[in-house]
């Protein structure tokens, strides 16, 4: 087994493309001294300053937050800042640009159908009441439970690295994908939500989740620990339960009334004031 | 909306060919434990337990709605694949065509089949 204290020499194999002067892409070799805890993002942050300046990707908060730096390493969809060279367990690593996506440059994928279908999606909270959502009274109520319906796809830093894994997305530019669909779902599952039905008007048709052959990549690829094909799941039962009315209209979660004759007690202090 | 239906039809028919497929399984092949649809002595495909079966109402239901829910779930299946081959507009909508022509001509056929059956076995 490999010594994980010591710095060890690595190369990175590296999928180059640049457009204006490639006509496809190839793979470039990069040797340098591997420290310990080096992740895989800053092994290409020391190439692109002391091996390849041209090189490019993209990546922002380094510690798995922003799911800008989704690459293909070493055969699988990963965040390159949250990769580190020893748990690959190979002195070689290869990194490629996501699969299932059009290359811009280098490592740089070509996310624009993703967001586009994300977006055709409506993921976010749709109700009737415009005016308090937009000069607040109050909160939504919701219980812990209802929390737990959506929580872990809220989780979702939309990365690409699902979307990247799927092999519907590999052959289908019809199929919406993972990402947008599991959104898709965690915004239906939202007790605060009432837009099932304007959703519905994508979810039904082609775009919608019946492509999916439930191989489960995308959950196994997920850097934040989502399941999305569970999600897509679920979505299909929803789906079905709807066209043969079984299921009950889902009321949008209405104000949380603040409690009358309750005393705050002596030493806590006022909450600050709203910020909505 | 469309492949919503679809999809709902399409899972609605595999519980269907479930349950038939099972009937099919317990009538052919579990012949020593269940006899009651296999009344003569032998095999359960020997003349007389087909004639015997082929009298019966009940399975001449079962044998029409087993054939199209097996049709309809199987055509929906193909279609399904071709379409992940992302084909254009025109040949999508061919295939839509040919499958629908193909099962309801395929649903005839087996329908007039296990009719004629059905008519041969009430007269023998």
């Amino acid at each position: 087994m490999a010594d994980h204290t010591v710095t060890s020499e690595v190369v990175f194999r590296i999928r180059r493309f640049d457009p204006t002067t490639d006509a496809d892409p190839h793979w470039e070799d990069y040797r340098f001294p591997c420290p310990p805890g080096m992740t895989v993002l800053e092994g290409l942050k020391q190439i692109k300053e002391s091996l390849s300046p041209t090189l490019a990707w993209r990546s922002s908060c380094r510690m798995g937050v922003c799911g800008s730096c989704g690459m293909f390493i070493n055969g699988r969809p990963r965040l390159a800042c949250n990769t580190q060279v020893s748990e690959l367990e190979s002195s070689l690593i290869t990194v490629a640009p996501l699969p299932n996506f059009n290359i811009i440059r280098d490592l740089v994928p070509d996310l624009t159908p993703m967001f586009k279908a994300h977006a055709e999606m409506q993921p976010y909270i749709i109700r009737d009441d415009t005016r308090e959502q937009q000069q607040p009274t109050g909160e939504y109520w919701q219980s812990p439970h209802q929390l737990e319906q959506y929580l872990q796809f809220s989780y979702c830093i939309k990365c690409g690295c699902c979307m990247a894994a799927c092999p519907t997305c590999a052959t289908d530019p019809v199929y919406a994908g993972p990402m947008p669909l599991s959104q898709a779902h965690r915004y239906s599952s939202d007790s605060r939500d009432g837009g099932f039905a304007a959703r519905k008007q994508v979810l039904s048709g082609e775009r919608g989740p019946w492509r999916c052959h439930f191989a489960g990549e995308c959950s196994r690829v997920c850097p934040k620990g989502v399941d999305p094909a569970r999600a897509i799941q679920l979505m299909k039962r929803q789906l079905v339960v709807d066209y043969l009315k079984l299921g009950k209209q889902k009321c949008p979660a209405s104000i949380a009334k603040v409690p009358d004759g309750v005393k705050r007690r002596e030493g806590i202090p006022e909450a600050p004031p709203r910020t909505i | 909306m469309r492949d919503q239906r679809l999809w709902t039809w399409h899972i609605g028919a595999g519980a269907v060919i479930l349950v038939l497929l099972g009937l099919h399984m317990t009538v052919m092949h579990l012949d020593a434990i269940v006899r009651v649809f296999n009344p003569a002595p032998g095999e359960p495909v020997d003349w007389a337990n087909v004639v015997a079966r082929g009298k019966s109402v009940f399975f001449l239901v079962t044998y029409v709605l087993l054939l199209g829910t097996a049709l309809f779930h199987g055509f929906y299946g193909l279609r399904n694949i071709l379409f992940e081959l992302n084909p254009g507009a025109p040949a999508k909508k061919a295939m839509n065509g040919l499958f629908l022509v193909a099962g309801l001509v395929l649903f005839a056929i087996g329908t007039w089949a296990a009719w004629a059956g059905f008519t041969v076995a009430r007269s023998a």
